[in-house]
């Protein structure tokens, strides 16, 4: 028995490693979309993209230091990214984020 | 005695109100009573049996500064003079100004004068001297600019000002340094403890700024230049500060402070220059001017300049004959003032080449200004004091037995030919003032009015001033041994000469020294119109007035291209020479202190997760530097502010990675709700040299933070108080949130503040955009 937890935790180590590495490729990939990124469409998807990337990050942080905390910090980043990808894609498509005159 | 000062200073209080009637009654009435009365008050204490009088009355005790003060022989000459003369010029100002003048400004401004004069000759604690000293520069002031419509008249008391207050600031430098040697703040302990100072190595400069307060206040060469702009003053202001009393309170405090310094040889040196350079040049530039107040002004700045170099030489005979030219000097000057006063009044002008002739129009003022011009030029007549105080001073320049070292005994040998030069010039301008007005031929056509005898009132105190004028010269015995005598031993320390004998023999050097003045004298002022070329090759084009005012305008232009130089209105500069100072000063401080400690052997092991979100922040840091996106900017801004979110979740603080990231969204929503007025991203067109300066301070500036950050890590020496916090969280607080337990309940009122904080910016953004709008519909 311990030595089957012995096995998982180690394999739970090595998936987290190769997890975070995955992840780190991918967002400095995004970072450079964001920088580089021809229009701004292109940004807000890949901001939208680092935002879930970092979800993933956070999860895997809360595996490896094995807590429960951080769970609202996983939810509020989506919560977040989809607030914050309305905001500008809305800029994007009318120039402002919020309308003054409503009729 | 405090009265005596302070109760002038209270009634000049009431004078506005008293002048509210002065269409009636002329304000100066009442104000004549005041100085009159202290005349009186004073006047008991003249006599043989004199003692000095000491007494005190606190004011700040524990700085040690109290009105203490001490009458003796000098101080009270000087009240006497004060008093005396004040009565007589408030009198003749009576005449003088008409009702329609501001009678209750001059008059008030007079007296406070007068107070001012009186506490600084009485005073005996040196700060208390320096109070009333300013008192009296100020009063100057207000009173050189009465006409303050008029340009020259703001001019003059502008330089008069800016000059006495200059030598009173390092006077109060000196007298600073006094009282640390001394650890006392009366000029008589100071006297008793005169070996500590003459052993200090601060002499030199004490005595320097001490001298630089006397020279300035009795414009002595090279500060004499503001008297002679200070004649824009009305006449009796001329008469009474500027020639009787304020100019002579340098003379007072050099004579208070000889006792201590007659020791030091420099003191006879510097003085004596001082003293003799003035009495030549001004008196030589006395004889070029053509208006009456000008000439009287080098005038009086000569005589200051020989009261001032008999002073310097402190030997017996000299102490004794600057102290009675001091009085005679007041008598005579005073005098002279009001004539030229009264030729102002009678014929609208005081250029002496429209004048000439006035002697048959005004016999009264022409006898007066005989008796004081022939006094001033110390011409040989039994009756006039004058003579005797310029022979005395010849005796004392023949007689100096001092010359220890070169440069003093080279003075000792110059200083008699240069006293006869000085001497020469005076009789030549006395003798021009009185024979350009009151001799010649006669030009009615070229006088604004028709000239008449003053009026009886107006000649009074000159009466007054000139029979005192007669009489020192017929009896000087009657003032030397019951008062000037007294003056003498207070400024040499011992007894001095009583008696005084008119003839010295034809033999006497002295005397032949005045025959020598009288002859090339008469010589040089008969054939006045044949040298006066002269002036134009000294002083020419070179005067101190110029200098003064090249001095003060580049000192306008320089100070401006300073000012300008570095407030260049851009924040930019603003905010890199912040940084640079912060940098640069951190840095030595730091190097100095040996501040920089760096440890690694209590640090944590790196994992992936952490060097992952460090590279990404560094990547997109930089991106955020060179990115020409707008956009784009933002963006990356909000990953390295997510990147701290991650860190602070990698780090186990939730809390702050919640806040954190509700923070960035918003701010990151904030930038693009504003982006429509941001300005658009452009290449920066700075000059490559300020890039190089930028760069160098924003890398020195991580540099700093980051090693004072490994400094301060590795240098924690102290026991955390977070242990406690956790301990208590739950059985004081009552939660399991350690962070949030602190933020309400152990550190509740920093909270408290940061949500104020919160509110003022949300109150203040409303306002701003609020008022913005108001405006618009404006």
């Amino acid at each position: 028995m311990t030595e089957l937890q012995s096995i998982t935790e180690t394999i739970l180590e090595i998936v987290t490693k190769v997890c975070v590495v995955g992840i780190s490729i991918s967002l400095l990939l995004l970072l450079y979309r964001i920088i580089d990124g021809p229009t701004n469409a292109d940004r807000a998807v890949a901001l939208d993209a680092i935002g879930i990337n970092l979800m993933g990050l956070a999860a895997l942080v809360a595996i490896i230091i094995s807590t429960t905390m951080l769970n609202d910090v996983i939810l509020l980043i989506g919560i977040l990214l989809f607030i914050g990808t309305i905001a500008i894609a809305k800029y994007l498509e009318k120039g402002v984020i919020i309308d003054r005159n409503l009729d | 005695m405090i009265y005596i000062v302070l109760i002038p200073l209270l009634l000049a209080c009431f004078i506005p109100f008293i002048s509210k009637f002065k269409d009636k009654i002329h304000t100066g009435i009442f104000v004549f009573i005041i100085p009159f009365t202290i005349f009186l008050y004073f006047i008991r204490f003249i006599g043989n049996e004199f003692t000095p009088i000491h007494q005190t009355y606190k004011w700040i005790p524990s700085l040690d500064i109290n009105f203490n003060f001490y009458l003796d022989g000098l101080s009270l000459l000087f009240a006497l003079l004060i008093s005396g003369i004040g009565a007589l010029v408030v009198l003749y100002s009576i005449y003088y100004l008409d009702n329609s003048e501001r009678l209750g400004h001059f008059y008030v401004y007079l007296i406070m004068f007068m107070a001012a004069m009186l506490g600084v000759v009485l005073s005996d604690n040196i700060f208390v001297l320096y109070t009333f000293w300013e008192l009296t520069s100020i009063s100057s002031f207000l009173l050189i600019g009465y006409w303050h419509f008029n340009e020259r008249s703001r001019y003059g008391a502008m330089k008069s000002m800016l000059i006495t207050i200059f030598g009173g600031l390092s006077m109060f430098g000196g007298f600073i340094l006094l009282s640390v040697i001394t650890g006392t703040t009366s000029i008589q302990a100071m006297i008793a403890q005169t070996d500590i100072i003459l052993e200090s190595k601060y002499l030199p400069l004490i005595l320097g700024f001490i001298l630089l307060g006397a020279f300035t206040k009795s414009a002595q060469f090279p500060f004499h230049i503001w008297l002679p702009d200070a004649m824009e003053a009305p006449t009796p202001v001329s008469a009474y500060l500027h020639s009787a009393t304020m100019v002579k309170a340098g003379l007072f405090l050099v004579a208070r402070f000889s006792p201590i310094f007659s020791g030091y040889e420099w003191f006879f040196i510097i003085v004596s220059i001082a003293g003799i350079v003035t009495l030549c040049w001004g008196s030589y530039m006395a004889v070029r001017q053509t208006d009456l107040k000008a000439i009287l002004a080098f005038s009086t700045i000569s005589q200051l300049g020989m009261i001032m170099a008999m002073l310097g030489f402190g030997t017996k005979i000299a102490v004794f004959a600057a102290v009675f030219h001091i009085l005679n000097h007041a008598t005579f000057k005073g005098s002279l003032f009001m004539v030229a006063g009264i030729v102002d009044h009678e014929t609208g002008t005081r250029d002496i080449r429209k004048l000439g002739g006035l002697l048959t129009f005004m016999p009264m003022t022409a006898t007066l200004a005989l008796f004081g011009t022939f006094s001033m030029a110390g011409v040989p007549l039994p009756f006039l004091n004058g003579f005797y105080s310029k022979e005395l001073f010849f005796d004392s320049a023949i007689h100096l037995t001092e010359g220890v070292s070169d440069l003093a005994g080279f003075l000792v040998q110059v200083i008699p030919y240069l006293a006869v030069l000085g001497s020469i010039f005076t009789f030549v301008y006395s003798l021009y003032f009185f024979f350009g007005v009151f001799r010649g031929k006669k030009q009615l056509n070229q006088l604004p009015k028709k000239p008449h005898e003053a009026p009886f009132g107006m000649l009074i105190s000159p009466i007054v001033l000139v029979l005192g004028v007669i009489l020192i010269g017929l009896f000087p015995n009657l003032v030397n041994g019951t008062f000037i005598a007294h003056a003498a031993e207070s400024v040499y320390g011992s007894e001095v000469v009583k008696k005084l004998k008119f003839w010295h023999g034809i033999d006497s050097t002295a005397f032949q020294m005045s025959l020598v003045v009288v002859g090339i004298g008469t010589v040089l002022v008969s054939t006045r119109k044949k040298w006066n070329g002269v002036y134009k090759l000294l002083p020419g084009k070179l005067s101190f007035n110029k200098a003064y005012d090249w001095l003060i305008s580049m000192l306008d232009v320089y100070s401006n291209r300073i000012t300008r130089s570095y407030m260049t209105g851009s924040i930019r500069f603003y905010f890199a020479a912040i940084l640079a100072t912060t940098l640069v000063v951190t840095f030595t401080i730091m190097f100095m202190t040996n501040g920089f400690t760096i440890q690694f052997n209590e640090l944590a092991e790196v994992t992936i997760v952490e060097i992952a979100v460090v590279l990404l922040m560094i990547a997109a840091a930089i991106g955020t530097i060179f990115t020409k996106h707008n956009v784009a900017a933002i963006l990356t801004v909000g990953v390295v502010g997510y990147g701290v979110a991650i860190l602070f979740v990698i780090y186990r603080a939730p809390d702050l990675a919640l806040t954190q990231l509700v923070i960035e969204t918003v701010s990151v929503a904030l930038f693009l709700l504003c982006f429509y007025h941001l300005p658009k991203l452009e290449k920066s067109n700075e000059s490559l040299s300020t890039k190089t300066i930028n760069i160098i301070i924003s890398i020195g500036f991580g540099t700093l933070l980051t090693l004072i950050a490994i400094a301060s890590h590795s240098t924690n020496s102290f026991n955390k108080i977070s242990d406690y916090f956790i301990e208590t969280s739950h059985s004081l607080g009552g939660g399991d949130n350690v962070v949030n337990v602190i933020l309400v309940d152990m550190r509740g009122l920093d909270t408290l503040f940061e949500i104020a904080v919160l509110g003022i910016a949300a109150l203040a953004i409303y306002s701003m955009i609020n008022l913005r709008n108001n405006k618009e519909e404006k």
